[in-house]
């Protein structure tokens, strides 16, 4: 019962703020892209930080995506908290070809653990750029490893050929517990949204 | 976990870490070196002008021009310049042409030493001096007011050095002739020799060539001087070292040194609205071998694509602004729909379209205390040309006008008003940081008004004109720059030009006339010699340039024109261009006030409908 052109009426819309994070040239903005337009182009680094929205309705209800797309580049960390500041759903993208933005990703994920109570925020951990297999450097199970261990959402995608990535947000959308809570509904939900502990694990 | 113990130890690290001293190059450098001493022309200005001058009569007005000057015509006027500087200086061995882009041997060698040396320093103590330079500079951006208070981020720490994911000339042999066949070859180093930028090349590649120009910068320094400029028999190198950064130019193409120190200003303009001069001083300050394409990671496309724009647009070269053409009436409810869609904090509202100026709206108590200059607006325009990162969707980014004020950061918001196409864009500058919502709801607001008006579809009417609606026969292309007078001398300097077309349609052709351009304007803007009227006749056309009190001409005929046709063309054209007026420039930059009770300056009392001044070009005839 979930579709993304939705006919009958909402009962309410929801606003997540979600924002991506990771180093430069994960495809941070290609995600976002596939998200917000379902397209697919190649980019130039990201400025400062682009926002884009995506309307998803449901059957009971109207989830609004605003999303963060942040620059990877280093000159851009000091205003980054901006931008995740209040997020309901942070995506930290790392490229599986690339081993060092996996580090980077641990690197984020401490920063925002620090900025956060638990459960104020549902953290995904996104290996990017599946297409790539052959070149791969960061193993699948290493990927579910940490995300096991720091009790995260796991899965990886390709933008570029679109594989999970709106499953990613439909599985948000469950993530973040609003089927099950509808009362949560109306125009913010705060940050006081469940953390869904064993989030579905799309990647097996 | 151990990140923390990371921390501490690397900031001790610090406390040792004495980087090199700048000294230090050009001591191990001075003898292989000391031949260079001959390059340095402590002011080939002069030099340059003094020569220039035997050429041609003392007082040049239309009605004498000379022979002489058509002769100057046949051989390009800067071989004769060399020619005569070579004759002067005495050590001709100096002729080695790219000493300073390719270097003999031995000065290589020595410069490897010298990147060598800094290398090992950097080894032991990058990771630590940048972790704790970038905490400075985070520091120092959280003074300015970005920075997310009382945190440390750990993320500024992660040692590994990410690689620009995008690159373009980067992969190019800077062995190979073509590398060094390049018109323009433009360098940006720290003052520790490390390379910051290349235009073409790897900065890697190209570090013991980088280590031999700051050698020279740093040998010059060190007699109390200062490097300015390099002749050779076809290139012109030129310093310019500004705070921490020496910008080096390689050219070839003829231009004066004056000119091309510009566009080694704009480069460093470029930098410094990514990260402020405050902060780049502040970095190198702590750590002198600082990386600083760490930073700057990214934004090499930007830097890119501003050094093919300072080639190819002559906005650069007037230092004004090319606006789009536009029914004076359309600009003036495109501005109004800017001036109601406010909101706390927004300072400048900017149209663009086609990447050319539709109209900007200022707040009025910050523009009455400093003016926008045309070089912050080439920044912006450039910035949104050069990155398709745009089109996505909307961007907030910090960004610093480096004219403006070299040390703070406005915010933007940039989006395209008519996706998918997108190429109407709105750009909105606010000073606070936490303003993206308030100005997104501008953009709506903006965003409806214009529908309303049907104003995108006027816009995609728009564009720039052909020099046949001028109707002046012979004459195939112009640029006119009028000058502020005093009453409205809070305007944006601007410039108007019609489309280039037939016989100047290809790349080359282009490049040609805005060589000979370029030309005239050194002659015209000559420091020790400026001339105020030149008529040149080239080979395959005639120009005539003219700088009046109210207004700067430069005008391209074809060759058979008369000097007397020539000049009543100039009065049609200008009669014309008075006409139009309305049409070409923006002529009341309109203002707004976001704040309640905005403070009275004492320039107060004047409109911002008033001064209708016209330029008064016409008496001049």
């Amino acid at each position: 019962n979930i579709s993304f052109h939705g006919g009958e009426s909402p009962k309410g819309t929801l606003r997540v703020k979600m924002v991506l994070l990771g180093s430069s040239g994960v495809g941070k903005s290609s995600l976002a892209l596939r998200f917000g337009k379902d397209e697919f182009r190649s980019t130039t680094p990201t400025v400062g930080c682009a926002y884009l929205t995506r309307v998803v309705h449901l059957s009971d209800v109207t989830l609004r995506f605003e999303i963060w797309d942040t620059a990877g580049q280093e000159k851009y960390h000091s205003v980054t908290p901006l931008y995740y500041r209040g997020a309901h759903a942070a995506l930290l993208v790392y490229d599986i070809s690339k081993r060092e933005t996996f580090i980077r990703a641990q690197v984020w994920l401490k920063e925002l653990e620090k900025q956060y109570t638990p459960g104020s925020t549902v953290m995904w951990l996104v290996g990017n750029k599946g297409d790539l297999a052959q070149d791969r450097q960061v193993s699948v199970q290493e990927g579910q490893a940490l995300a096991n261990d720091r009790d995260l959402s796991f899965t990886e995608t390709s933008a570029l050929a679109g594989d999970q990535v709106s499953e990613l947000l439909i599985y948000k959308k469950a993530v973040l517990g609003l089927i099950e809570s509808p009362d949560l509904t109306k125009e913010t939900f705060g940050n006081k949204g469940p953390k869904f502990k064993d989030g579905p694990h799309i990647y097996h | 976990m151990e990140r923390d113990n990371h921390q501490e130890g690397e900031a001790q690290g610090v406390k040792i870490c004495d980087p090199p001293s700048e000294r230090k190059p050009p001591d191990t450098l001075a003898t292989s070196l000391s031949l260079l001493g001959n390059h340095m022309f402590p002011d080939p200005v002069e030099r340059n002008n003094s020569t220039t001058d035997k050429e041609e009569p003392a007082d040049l007005h239309l009605s004498d021009v000379t022979a002489q000057e058509q002769s100057l015509d046949a051989e390009p006027p800067s071989n004769q310049v060399k020619k005569l500087e070579t004759e002067e200086a005495e050590n001709s061995e100096c002729q080695s042409n790219e000493s300073a882009e390719t270097t003999d041997r031995g000065a290589e060698d020595a410069a490897d030493r010298v990147t060598e040396d800094a290398a090992a320093v950097d080894n032991d103590q990058s990771d630590s001096g940048e972790f704790v330079v970038t905490m400075l500079a985070k520091a120092k951006l959280e003074e300015q007011g970005i920075g997310v208070k009382g945190r440390s981020s750990p993320l500024l720490e992660a040692g590994t050095q990410e690689s620009p994911a995008f690159m373009s000339h980067r992969d190019e042999d800077v062995t190979a002739d073509s590398w060094r066949q390049h018109r323009k070859h433009v360098f940006v180093l720290s003052e520790a020799g490390k390379p910051i930028y290349s235009r073409y090349g790897s900065e890697e590649a190209l570090s013991s060539t980088m280590g031999v120009m700051m050698a020279l910068v740093s040998f010059v320094q060190s007699g109390d001087n200062i490097i300015r400029s390099v002749y050779s028999e076809q290139h012109t190198v030129v310093f310019l070292q500004k705070g921490p950064l020496v910008l080096v130019c390689v050219s070839s193409s003829r231009q004066s040194e004056q000119q091309l120190r510009g566009e080694l200003l704009y480069v460093y303009y470029q930098i410094i609205s990514m990260l402020t001069q405050a902060s780049i001083s502040r970095i190198f300050e702590h750590k002198k071998n600082y990386d600083l394409r760490r930073l700057l990671a990214g934004s090499e496309k930007i830097l890119d694509g501003l050094l093919n724009l300072v080639d190819s647009d002559p906005s650069f070269l007037l230092a004004a602004i090319h606006c789009l053409p536009l029914a004076s009436s359309l600009r003036d409810s495109l501005s109004q729909i800017l001036q109601k869609a406010i909101t706390p904090n927004l300072v400048f509202s900017i149209l663009i379209a086609k990447n050319q100026l539709l109209t900007i709206v200022q707040e009025k108590t910050v523009i009455e205390d400093t003016r926008l200059e045309p070089a912050d607006v080439h920044l912006l325009l450039n910035l949104i040309g050069a990155s398709s990162a745009f089109q996505a969707g909307e961007i907030w980014t910090p960004i610093c006008l480096p004219l403006f004020n070299p040390d703070c950061y406005f915010y933007a918001y940039i989006s395209y008003l008519d996706p998918p196409e997108c190429t109407v864009c709105l750009l909105l500058l606010s000073t606070d940081k936490e303003a993206f919502y308030a100005v997104a709801e501008c953009k709506r607001k903006i965003e409806e008004a214009m529908v309303a008006q049907n104003s995108l579809s006027l816009i995609a009417k728009a564009q720039s004109y052909s020099v046949s609606q001028v109707g002046v026969s012979d004459l195939r292309h112009f640029m006119y720059k009028p000058f502020d007078v005093p009453d409205n001398y809070r305007q944006l300097s601007q410039f108007t030009s019609p489309e280039m077309e037939a016989p100047y349609s290809s790349e080359e052709e282009k490049m040609r006339l805005l060589d000979l351009y370029r030309y005239m304007h050194s002659r015209i803007h000559s420091t020790s010699r400026p001339l105020k009227l030149i008529y040149h006749v080239a080979e395959r056309e005639t120009l005539l340039a003219w700088v009046t009190s109210k207004f700067e001409l430069y005008t391209c005929f074809s060759p058979l024109v008369t000097k007397a046709c020539a000049i009543t063309a100039i009065t049609k054209l200008l009669r014309w261009i008075k006409k139009e007026e309305d049409r070409l420039f923006i002529r009341y930059p309109p203002k707004y006030s976001t704040t309640p009770n905005p403070s009275k300056s004492s320039r107060g009392g004047k409109s911002d409908q008033q001064d209708s001044t016209d330029n008064g070009f016409l008496s001049l005839l």
